[in-house]
């Protein structure tokens, strides 16, 4: 069973390389393009493609629902395996994140910070094994970005409608297009960071690449045969450049995705107001109650 | 007369994207600064390291964002804006 959710877990991932090889046409040398479109689903609207990233990011979601399966399956209260400690671990962790960042009562939003942080390092991190990382697509982001926005409008919402209006005219009414454009580019520029951090690696290590390539086949080139072919240059330094683009940069990215995702949520929410208008709901239904009693009473 | 105007239409998305990315000044400057007071912070008080180093990458994030737009306007201005407006000019001469 644990065997078998592990080998779950790894298909999707071969099944990428695979849809890779067999789908995507070789790219000759060095060229830098966006997601390949497999086809094209037609629609009243328009054409709606599905493109590699899609694709990617489905395999990647697959991937980790069946490692998440394989961690959590089985759980004991006595001799834990290390399977479970690790899952605790991560659990754990979370929940302190979530906790020091965004107070006690957003503890509910653990899971969903924990997905986001997964899922988009993971997507980022597809490029270890050669696959188009779907988070260098700003559809893919733009999607997580619209999420966050909209539960950020509805934290906002939270402590009625006329709290949410009236936020916009702080600190003085007439900032209020201002505060319109701010609230419409957090969205915007939630996407565009993640999205340009991972696509500027990737660019900058391709160029790096076929800087070195070219270099090589300059000194090389005279050598007979093989040797004159293979980039001797290309062994090293793009594996470093690798290093900081693809790993660290990856889960920093994923990191400040899910950090900023936190601080608007609970910036946003308006927690004295909401707090007030609890007691002042609870307040009015206990004196119905009240009355209601009363009224009983007295028939 | 075709061959000159693509050129120029080349040329120009080529020269926008180089000047697009002096924006590039800003954030260097900017992370800078937040680097140079994270050390700073960090001298004076070696025990909150890594509440500051989780802050300082944040802030970091945050003033990158201006440098990330004038990224994706030269991105689009090489891999996307030559083919837009060449065929607006095909478009146009018929």
């Amino acid at each position: 069973m644990t065997l078998l959710l592990l080998i779950l877990a790894i298909i999707p991932l071969i099944a990428g390389v695979v849809i890779k090889i067999m789908f995507v046409p070789a790219s000759s040398g060095i060229d830098i393009t966006g997601a390949h479109i497999f086809f094209t689903i037609d629609l009243p609207m328009g054409g709606l493609p599905i493109t590699e990233a899609q694709v990617n990011s489905w395999l990647v979601i697959l991937s980790l629902f069946f490692f998440c399966l394989f961690l959590t399956h089985d759980l004991k209260t006595t001799d834990m395996s290390i399977r479970q400690l690790i899952a605790e671990w991560i659990v754990e962790k979370v929940e302190g994140l979530v906790r020091s960042n965004m107070g006690e009562f957003f503890i509910c939003f653990a899971p969903f910070i924990a997905a986001i942080l997964g899922l988009s390092a993971c997507s980022s991190l597809l490029t270890l094994i050669g696959l188009f990382p779907p988070t260098s697509d700003i559809n893919i982001v733009a999607g997580w970005a619209i999420m966050t926005f909209i539960l950020i409008t509805y934290y906002k919402f939270k402590a009625g409608p006329w709290i949410y209006i009236r936020s916009f005219g702080e600190p003085v009414p007439f900032l209020a297009p201002l505060n319109i454009i701010s609230e419409v580019a957090t969205p915007i520029s939630m996407a565009f960071r993640h999205y340009g951090n991972v696509l500027s690696g990737s660019i900058i290590s391709v160029l790096v690449s076929a800087l070195l390539t070219t270099l090589s086949q300059l000194i090389f080139g005279k050598l007979p045969g093989f040797l004159g072919e293979f980039p001797f240059l290309r062994i090293g330094l793009p594996a470093i450049l690798s290093i900081y683009f693809d790993l660290f940069s990856g889960c920093l990215q994923a990191f400040i995705f899910a950090m900023l995702t936190m601080l608007y949520v609970s910036g946003g929410f308006p927690e004295d107001e909401y707090f007030k208008r609890k007691r002042m709901k609870e307040a009015k239904r206990k004196q119905q109650n009240v009355q209601l009693e009363n009224t009983n009473g007295g028939i | 007369m075709l061959e000159l105007a693509i050129g120029i239409i080349l040329g120009g998305c080529a020269l926008g994207a180089g000047c697009a990315m002096i924006a590039g000044i800003g954030p260097g400057i900017g992370e800078g600064n937040a680097v140079a007071a994270a050390c700073e912070a960090i001298g004076r008080q070696p025990e909150s390291r890594s509440a500051v180093t989780t802050t300082m990458l944040m802030g970091c994030a945050v003033a990158e964002t201006t440098g990330l737009y004038a990224l994706v306007i030269a991105i689009l201005l090489i891999f996307v804006a030559p083919g837009r407006f060449v065929n607006i000019l095909l478009d146009a001469i018929g």
